[in-house]
């Protein structure tokens, strides 16, 4: 280890955010890069422990210690080199991974953790700006051919996995552009799309083909069987997108939607894309319905497109600040946080359960009637666009195939122990799955790990048995129950 | 096959030995009885089994008493020629044969050239031996011969030894002696059952002018009459460690003896080493050869065990040269000895080169030599003696009868220097490496140092952690918390072979070196090259290469390589052979066989045709050819060159790459290998210096550190074995394996045990192929190396039972005091459902048809009393985490351990039994921190730790960093002042050492048990017999895997085996011998679970110790830093800041424990049992999982499951510790009733050798009623005359005051806790005490307080590990004030080497009025001043009171000449002691 008292003399330091006014006049990220001085000493109050909680806690099992020994040695080539190792894309989870490893870091029990998640973005950038990310074509490639379907971050790993490691891999989406949520879900401040679109340049010079605008499903572009017949192996990549509704009276009302329905086109126009049905939060009274990431998305956007109110509401009452008895270290707990967006403006409000939507007489929603969940005196709430951030409930399988998949109690694609959804037949290839459509609504650095896990089971598969990419996860494993391996 | 764990070669012995010898060849039969009342009074030095009346062996050797035998064999119309013209052989003959095996005796002879003039048999009372001797006893014959051609002296004991060895070879049949010059009376008999055994012994007529007698403490289980001693030329106290290299290497030394000298071929004198003999047994053997093919019999033991001569810098040249050239013809034979010798005219002794045995003798105005382990066996009034000395290390005491003198050390020396131009033959034949010419060499690049990485299944921790810091600092590096990982034989994880080999580790029967404090000792320098016969001396034994270490630099490889091209060394050939076989083969077993079998077959080749210097080895492994494991080539080729008798011819040394680790080097050279090039670490150190990873270090600097590190970390292995030099490591097989199958064992390890069986040669190929497929046929785009996570737990690294979830779900669980996430942690550690860890998953438990019902068995609270935490001292553990544990056990009735750090007085208070703080077992170790009279008083257990599971054989240091105040509160001594604890128990060098040292802890808390700490490794069956049988109370048999605190990670690793077969083999060995039922078995090691318990249980545990799991519980995260102070959950630390942030509860602990329980009682119901008890070495109720057995090895854990002992399964009755015959006896009531009234109290009377511990009895009564601080100085005073027996005064308290007039054996005043002793030369004596022994060897070990006066010359290591006694003596021996931490010491006289030898605290004065004690001085960082001016008038006090009590005429001298002698005086601090006085001062 390169700094045994590194704890001991360095605070948690995160990185900066640009000042609240200056970022809601445009869509930049958020948060500030940190000097290489800083970014060393964060690194060095990594203990290099024994049994390092983080790593276990991380679910593509980053090797944390390695790289922050490595960054300490200001090494941020070979640091990078390590993380690539484990993570096809830190600068995403970089940004966007609520830092499982953090809450499990051992420096966190009596300590604030170390900054992991920050280091990583700051070896990935350093990997770009300096142009270590160059592509890694396969030594010997072969021409059997693995079709993925979705690009989301599970099926952008699974892709390069496959990709570098000898197979003909070509992606399917049905947008106009690659990176599913990634792009149309996550907005500007907090990843700029120039983040995907140079990961992307590199799959390409690798030789990953993307066909997007094709949807594939029985009414779709071409049906999954045609698929499975025309490569030697699919894999089912395509998120849980069916969002949960709010059916309450008056959710006919126009101007409620669900968030993912608001943010898409949102992301979209950005992009310069004409989107017809763009809805702007424009001097409007916004209302968020739950209180999650998407809720926060939401909240970031509508402030930035200039509503003239935001109000995130949430049934459940306001988590705790600091870790309670039940959520015992190193578990990831449910904590209030102050995400970027809350920074920026908005209203915030626990307990609080919708009772229905009130309309304008032109059908257009005015006003949300709630109440305290908890019981007590109902009340109205301004609203001219309510956004339902409320979840999803799993992938969109009514067209997906005219053969029913089998699926889990939670309605996502049951896969075996090696991401099999089921052998295929002579005539068509064997059909994989994972990310989101598997283990249902999740965190990206989950969809990575299935993705890169996934690209290890068709291997494994098409090589009779033999693993030869890494396969960090079993399928529906957490981090702190069923077994790791 | 055997069935059980058990083996015979795992015996040892240690012993007391005795001579009586008179200058002028007088005879008298006084001479014999003497000496056999030596030996009576040596009995507390030998031991009996279970049958009291079955000694170990105890027997008597003579000058031939030719008048007696005369008188004899007229009786029966013998007619003796005249005395050196006869012989006599003393045959053990079988009873149902005798006739018969006399006249093939006679026969032989006559073939031999001798007559055989008639037969006695000699006449013994058979009845007073116990069943077991009984049971084997043979007849004993005297054979009368005589030279066909009258042949005489030694002539006629050449004839002797031939037809001796002939007779053996062809019926074998044993002689124990066969003489002209010496006769042997012995059986296995006890010390007092010799005398009367042999109704010879009792006849006044027999007398002679020497009597040699030895009695022996052995450990074997079946009784042996050959085994005891003396053995026909020595008697032997102690142990041979390296005893496996020395016959190997006489056996391979067999094919070159040129015995012309016994006119017959070598082959009919061969094996010269009989198979069933002891160490012992063998280095006779071996001496006779040596001695009968030439050579005076003192030259013979000095080739054998020479002298440290390797780092002595002043010893004369002629005599260096001496055992330099010898050191060509023979490696040392290494181990703690004291051996007696005798020719029948010479009779002398020598002892070892450290000094591990006690040797004293007298000189008496009659002209007698008296010589024995102890003082005082022989009644002799004082006024007698002319001289009292004793035996220094490495050292010769010879009686030359003919001459009727002592001969001393430096006359026999120099003449056997001067005997042959020794100095000149070296000059002529010796070379070193640097004085032949540098080769060119490679620099391999990064992908292909990368791919040979792969190829050799480097990790990413192998060069972080192990390369990188050798690298770096040249020091092994160190980890912490044992080891939970998986056994390298049930891992999924690649392992290289050397993982399955774990160093063996002396405990109790000899003690492991400190290699570092007592360096100058050891030697690392290794001559390779052709040997020659052993019975002649020239030149050409001496041509070799002397190698500085055995760890080869690339330069000094490719020199040896290249030795036969222009420029290299004349007379040598070097041929390079690759160790590898067919990578593409389908059968890879098959083709690792072949390639080993066409391997050995060309070794022999190019031996046969003239090669002396074989290289091994892997470079040139290809895509088709994969590398054999450098330890399997080396090991096969080693043997098979001994078994061909071509070994000596040549020399092996090994190119591997695999081969990167300590443990690594010192199996290469443990398995034969002369020296060692792990040329792939050196590449790979070149690689990280060229890409920048070792800062400014070169990689010449990086790589000559590693190399350093490497020879350092060799000795540290080696010493842990109490072997002191490399020569005499090559080949001792120190090792054992686990999980090897026997057949592999069979073909490469012929030598070692099979235990559990294991991998076989098709898992290690394919092994070896896996490695080679990831080098050669899978691309990497990363290019990095796995992690492993062999150290440090990684998610697709090793298995490790400690791992993120199971931490997590254990301290959940007993934090929000939830059992069902208990048994969800303990159901992850049983089943090893991620991969199998240990060999109790292997095993399942028989469960009973009809379960007891759970309310019938035994409450939690009965199964408390069994279970204890483990020995954390306060000092490597916060006082947060050490009182957390106390308090629960407390409240449990179970027990917490102090450690070895001592314990606060102020937790001794147990008055709040919701928080009494008091540790109920107090722990001994080495280090004696804090070890004090009232520390062992307030114990319910005390426990001596022999070895620790995480680095057996190895002693602790605490940083000075670590040093708190309140930590050298604790253990006396200064803080911010490192505190370092030996290797050795001081004062156990042996198992009667031990048994003296149980003894003192006994008087010291007579309520105590008394417990030994064993470490798990075969053999530890017969040590813990052995302990058994030196009384202890309890034996705790500690895993491998255990450790809490730092170790380097050597010894974490690779030392000590899995406690489930060391208690297997424990309770076996205990219940054949009939000692089971005296002790009680103790286990610890990685218990984690209820299912852990049961089964200990089942194989013979009864108490259950747990150090890790609870430390887990009260925070402990496996940070595995335990040695930087950094422990972030305030555990393994001192560091105030840390410590706020521990988050223990004692009622965390308590949950543990109860839940611990509550799972033992499930399985108990399960089983049909009520109670533990009843489970105890219940081994039919365990079965052997086969379908679990890992795929590819061959397992039999059968052998762990030997069938259950009906009666001996677990303990039944206390042992008797004699504690009635105490002397204190006489006094301890009378002396507590004065105390308690505080008036003074006196008594006089006599003392003996028997007499053992006096005093200590009298001042634990003291204490333990009324505290340490109640008397006044001087209050009690024992007052006696005549030869203290050991430990006199040991923890002597405050207030008491021992004065003996007389003499005192070893260990004076161990932990004196303030009393006083005074020793002085009684007032008839006619010498001048200044120059005569008073006293013996490791005086005041361990003393925190109080005052010893020494008028006269005492032993070795006094005053070592003082931390607070002041101490006077006139002389001292060797290692004089090792490791003292505090107090003073005044040497009066001349002092031993190593002087002051890890020093760190505390002041020496030297009185050095020749200003020549400078050079004693140890290697180290000290002041050395004159008097200050402040000092003057305490030392002037001090010798004045010195004076007062002693009478001593020095200091009378010294105090009279104040003004003269104060500057003459010099002061010796260590430099860290005085830097931090001196801040302290400001």
């Amino acid at each position: 280890m390169a700094k045994p008292t590194g704890f001991l003399e360095f605070s948690r330091q995160g990185p900066r955010r640009r000042p609240v006014e200056l970022r809601l006049r445009d869509w930049s990220e958020v948060y500030l890069p940190q000097d290489t001085t800083e970014v060393v000493e964060q690194a060095a109050r990594c203990m290099d422990c024994g049994i390092p909680f983080c790593h276990n806690g991380c679910p593509l099992g980053n090797l944390i210690p390695e790289w922050n020994d490595l960054v300490y040695q200001e090494d941020f080539a070979g640091a990078l080199e390590r993380l690539h190792a484990t993570n096809n894309f830190p600068e995403f989870t970089g940004r966007l991974c609520p830092a499982p490893c953090e809450s499990a870091c051992v420096l966190g029990i009596a300590d604030l953790p170390v900054s992991i998640e920050r280091t990583e973005f700051e070896i990935a950038e350093r990997g770009f700006a300096r142009g270590w990310v160059t592509p890694r074509p396969a030594e010997s490639p072969h021409d059997t051919r693995v079709a993925v379907v979705g690009s989301g971050p599970a099926g952008l790993a699974a892709a390069q996995q496959l990709q570098r490691a000898g197979y003909q891999v070509t992606v399917f989406e049905r947008q106009e552009k690659v990176g599913g949520l990634l792009r149309y879900g996550i907005p500007e401040f907090k990843m700029e799309k120039s983040v995907i679109d140079r990961r992307l340049t590199q799959m390409l010079d690798e030789g990953v083909a993307f066909r997007t605008g094709v949807s594939v499903g029985t009414s779709g572009d071409i049906s999954l069987e045609q698929l499975r017949s025309d490569f030697d192996a699919v894999i089912l990549a395509i998120g849980s997108t069916r969002p949960r509704e709010l059916p309450l009276p008056g959710r006919e009302f126009e101007g409620i939607m669900p968030a993912m329905d608001y943010l898409k086109p949102a992301n979209r126009v950005l992009e310069g894309v004409e989107a017809q049905e763009f809805y702007s939060a424009r001097d409007r009274h916004v209302v968020i319905l739950g209180g999650g990431d998407t809720g926060a998305d939401c909240l970031g956007t509508a402030l930035r497109q200039g509503a003239r109110s935001v109000t995130q509401l949430e049934i459940m009452p306001q988590p705790p600040e600091s870790r309670p008895e039940s959520q015992p270290w190193p578990t990831m707990p449910l904590l209030y946080k102050v995400t970027s967006a809350h920074e920026e403006g908005g209203v915030r409000d626990y307990n609080v359960a919708t009772q229905r939507f009130l309309g304008t007489p032109d059908g257009h929603v005015r006003a949300l009637e709630v109440q305290p969940a908890s019981g007590g005196e109902v009340r109205e709430i301004l609203a001219d666009l309510v956004l339902i951030a409320a979840g999803f409930l799993g992938p969109e399988l009514d067209s997906l195939s005219s053969e029913s998949l089998p699926t889990t109690a939670r309605e996502s694609l049951q896969v075996n122990s090696h991401w099999l959804v089921d052998a295929g037949r002579e005539d068509i290839g064997p059909l994989f799955a994972c990310g989101d459509a598997v283990r249902g609504q999740s965190l990206i650095v989950w969809a990575l790990a299935e993705g890169r896990s996934a690209a290890g089971g068709v291997d494994r598969y098409l090589r009779g048995g033999v693993a030869r990419l890494p396969e960090p996860l079993a399928p529906y494993a957490t981090p702190w129950d069923s077994p790791v391996r | 096959m055997t069935q059980s764990l058990y083996n015979s070669q795992f015996e040892h012995d240690a012993c007391g030995v005795g001579m009586v010898a008179d200058l002028r060849q007088r005879e008298s039969h006084r001479t014999v009885s003497d000496a056999l009342t030596i030996l009576e009074n040596l009995e507390h030095r030998g031991a009996t089994g279970s049958d009291e009346n079955s000694g170990d062996g105890a027997g008597l050797l003579l000058r031939m008493p030719d008048s007696y035998l005369r008188a004899v064999c007229a009786e029966i119309s013998i007619d003796l020629p005249p005395r050196g013209s006869y012989g006599v052989s003393v045959w053990f003959l079988p009873h149902e044969e005798i006739d018969q095996s006399r006249s093939r005796i006679s026969s032989i002879a006559e073939r031999g050239g001798l007559n055989t003039l008639g037969w006695r048999e000699i006449p013994v009372d058979s009845t007073l031996l116990g069943a077991a001797a009984r049971a084997s006893e043979p007849a004993q014959w005297m054979q009368f011969t005589t030279g066909a051609h009258g042949e005489s002296d030694l002539h006629l004991e050449r004839l002797l030894f031939r037809a001796r060895r002939w007779t053996s070879r062809e019926t074998g049949l044993y002689a124990s002696s066969s003489s002209s010059r010496t006769l042997i009376y012995k059986g296995m008999l006890t010390s007092t059952q010799l005398r009367r055994y042999f109704s010879d012994l009792q006849d006044e007529r027999l007398s002679s002018s020497i009597a040699l007698v030895h009695s022996r403490f052995s450990t074997n289980t079946f009784p042996s009459w050959p085994l005891a001693q003396p053995f026909r030329l020595i008697a032997h106290n102690g142990e041979i460690n390296t005893v496996r290299s020395n016959r190997n290497w006489m056996t391979a030394r067999e094919a070159l003896l040129d015995t012309s000298v016994f006119d017959c071929d070598a082959d009919t004198l061969a094996p010269i080493i009989t198979p069933t003999m002891s160490d012992s047994g063998s280095f006779d053997e071996v001496a006779e050869l040596l001695h009968l093919g030439g050579r005076s019999l003192p030259h013979a033991i000095l080739m054998m065990i020479p002298e440290a001569w390797e780092r002595s810098t002043d010893m004369e040249p002629a005599r260096r040269d001496f055992y330099r050239y010898h050191s060509a013809l023979m490696e040392p034979w290494d181990g703690p000895a004291s051996v007696t010798f005798c020719d029948g005219t010479l009779v002398g002794a020598v002892l070892d080169r450290n000094g591990l045995r006690p040797a004293r003798f007298w000189e008496t105005s009659d002209e007698r030599v008296i010589f024995a382990s102890e003082v005082g066996v022989l009644p002799v009034p004082s006024s007698e003696i002319v001289r009292k000395g004793r035996l220094q290390p490495g050292r010769m005491f010879l009686v030359d009868t003919d001459k009727g003198r002592i001969v001393e050390d430096h006359e026999i020396k120099a003449d056997l220097a001067a005997a042959a131009p020794y100095g000149e033959w070296l000059e002529s034949g010796q070379r070193t490496l640097d004085e032949l010419p540098n080769r060119s060499m490679l620099v391999p690049e990064h992908r292909s140092v990368l791919q040979h990485q792969r190829l050799f299944g480097y990790s990413e921790e192998d060069i972080r952690l192990i390369l990188e810091p050798m690298a770096r600092a040249g020091e092994e590096p160190i980890g912490s918390m044992g080891s939970d990982a998986a056994l390298p034989a049930l891992s999924h994880e690649d392992h290289s072979l050397f993982d399955f080999f774990t160093q063996q580790f002396a405990q109790v029967t000899n003690p492991p070196l400190d290699a570092i404090r007592e360096e100058l000792v050891t030697a690392v320098r290794v001559a390779i090259g052709p040997q020659h016969d052993l019975l002649h001396a020239s030149a050409e034994h001496c041509r070799q290469i002397v190698l500085s270490s055995p760890v080869l630099s690339l330069e000094e490889l490719a020199k040896l390589r290249y030795i036969h091209e222009e420029g290299g060394a004349e007379g040598f050939h070097s041929v390079a052979i690759d160790g590898l076989f067919d990578a593409r083969s389908a059968d890879p077993q098959a083709a690792l066989l072949a390639g080993l079998a066409d391997i050995e077959q060309r070794v022999i080749d190019v031996v046969t045709s003239g090669t002396n210097i074989v290289i091994l080895s892997d470079r040139n492994a290809s895509r088709e050819r994969a590398p054999i494991p450098s330890l399997l080539v080396t090991a096969a080729v080693h043997n098979r060159l001994v078994h061909e008798r071509l070994r000596a011819k040549v020399a092996l040394v090994i190119e591997a790459a695999d081969a990167r680790e300590v443990h690594h080097m010192a199996l290469l050279l443990g398995f034969g290998a002369s020296a060692v090039s792990p040329y792939l670490a050196y590449d790979t150190i070149n690689d990280l210096a060229a890409r920048g990873e070792l800062g400014a270090l070169s990689s010449e600097q990086a790589r000559y550190r590693y190399a350093k590190a490497l020879t350092k970390g060799i000795l540290k292995v080696m010493s842990k074995m109490g072997v002191s030099t490399v020569a005499s490591y090559v080949g001792s097989q120190l090792f054992e394996a686990v999980g090897v199958a026997d057949d592999v064992l069979e073909r490469c390890f012929p030598d070692l045990s099979a235990r559990v069986g294991g991998t076989t040669f098709d898992g290690f190929a394919r092994a070896v192929l896996r490695r080679h497929a990831i080098a050669y046929d899978v691309a990497d785009e990363h290019g990095l190396l796995p992690a492993k996570g062999e150290y440090q737990w990684r998610r697709d690294g090793e298995v490790h039972l400690f791992n993120p979830k199971t931490v997590f779900k254990l301290q959940h669980a007993t934090r929000a005091k939830r059992e069902d996430i208990f048994r969800e942690y303990t159901k992850m550690v049983d089943d090893q459902a991620e991969g199998l860890v240990t060999l109790r998953s292997l095993l399942h438990l028989r469960t009973a048809p009809q379960p007891t019902p759970l309310d019938e068995v035994e409450g939690v609270e009965h199964l408390f009393r069994r279970f204890s935490t483990g020995a954390m001292s306060y000092g490597s553990i916060s006082a947060e985490a050490h009182e957390t544990l106390a308090i629960a056990m407390n409240r449990l009735g179970g027990k917490s351990n102090t450690g070895e750090g001592g314990e606060d007085a102020e937790r001794f208070d147990t008055s709040d039994p919701r928080f009494n703080r008091r540790s109920a077992i107090k722990q001994v170790a080495s280090g004696r921190f804090g070890v004090t009279c009232e520390y062992l008083v307030n114990a319910d257990d005390l426990q001596i730790k022999v070895a620790q599971g995480a680095k057996p054989g190895e002693g602790g240091q605490l940083p000075g960093t670590k040093v708190y105040d309140w930590i050298a509160k604790t253990r006396h001594s200064t803080p911010g002042v490192g505190l370092i604890s030996p290797p050795p128990h001081h004062d156990i060098y042996s198992i009667e050492d031990l048994a003296q040292l149980i003894f003192d802890l006994k008087n010291a808390n007579e309520f105590a048990r008394v417990h030994v700490k064993l470490v798990s490794e075969s053999g530890v069956g017969t040590v813990a017999a052995g302990v058994a049988k030196a009384h202890a109370d309890v034996i705790l048999i500690s895993g491998h895997d255990g450790g809490t605190g730092a170790a380097p990670l050597t010894s974490l690793k690779h030392a000590g085996t899995p406690w489930e077969i060391g208690l297997a083999e424990v309770q076996q060995t205990l219940a054949a011998n009939g000692l089971r039922d005296r002790v009680v078995v103790q286990v610890d090691g990685q218990l984690k679970t209820g299912r852990d318990v049961v089964i200990a249980a089942l194989l013979g545990a009864e108490e259950f110790g747990f150090a890790t799991a609870p430390l887990v519980v009260s925070g402990c995260v496996m940070m595995r830093v335990c040695q930087l102070d950094t422990c972030p959950v305030g555990i393994a630390t001192q560091n105030p800041e840390l410590r706020r942030r521990f988050t223990g509860q004692p009622e965390f602990v308590e949950n543990f424990f109860t839940f611990i329980a509550n799972e033992v009682r499930e399985y108990l119901s399960l089983l049909g049992l009520r109670s533990l008890e009843e489970a105890i070495g219940r081994t039919d109720l365990l079965g052997i999982d086969e379908d679990r057995l890992p795929e590819g090895s061959t397992f039999h854990l059968s052998r762990l499951l030997h069938p259950p002992h009906e009666l001996q399964r677990s303990h039944r009755v206390n042992q008797d510790h004699g504690m009635a015959n105490v002397l204190d006896r006489h006094f301890q009531d009378d002396a507590l009733a004065a105390a308690r009234e505080g008036r003074p109290f006196l008594y006089e009377g006599p003392i003996h050798n028997t007499d053992r511990t006096t005093g200590t009895l009298t001042g634990s009564a003291i204490v333990r009623e009324m505290g340490s601080s109640v008397l006044s100085d001087d209050q009690v005073i024992l007052r006696f005359t005549g030869s203290a027996g050991q430990s006199l005064g040991a923890f002597l308290p405050r207030g008491i005051t021992i004065d003996l007039r007389g003499d005192a054996n070893d260990y004076v005043g161990k932990g004196l806790s303030g009393g006083r002793i005074v020793i002085s030369a009684p007032d008839d004596s006619p010498f001048d005490p200044a120059h005569n022994v008073i006293a013996g060897n490791v005086i005041a070990y361990g003393a925190t307080s109080g005052e010893i006066f020494l008028n006269g010359v005492v032993g070795e290591r006094l005053a070592v590990r003082n931390s607070g006694a002041t101490i006077v003596a006139e002389g001292a021996g060797d290692h004089a004030c090792e490791y003292m931490t505090g107090g003073t010491v005044v040497i009066l006289g001349d002092v031993g080497r190593n002087f002051a030898a890890g020093m760190s605290g505390g002041t020496a004065y030297l009185y050095d009025p020749r200003q020549q004690l400078t050079s004693r001085l140890s290697a180290g960082d000290f002041d050395v001043d004159l008097l200050e001016f402040d000092e003057d008038r305490f030392l002037n006090d001090l010798l004045r009171r010195y004076q007062a009590s002693t009478n001593s005429p020095l200091a009378q001298h010294l105090v009279a000449n104040w003004t003269q002698a104060r500057m003459d005086f010099m002061r010796i601090q260590s430099a860290e002691y005085r830097r931090v006085m001196e801040a302290a001062r400001g």
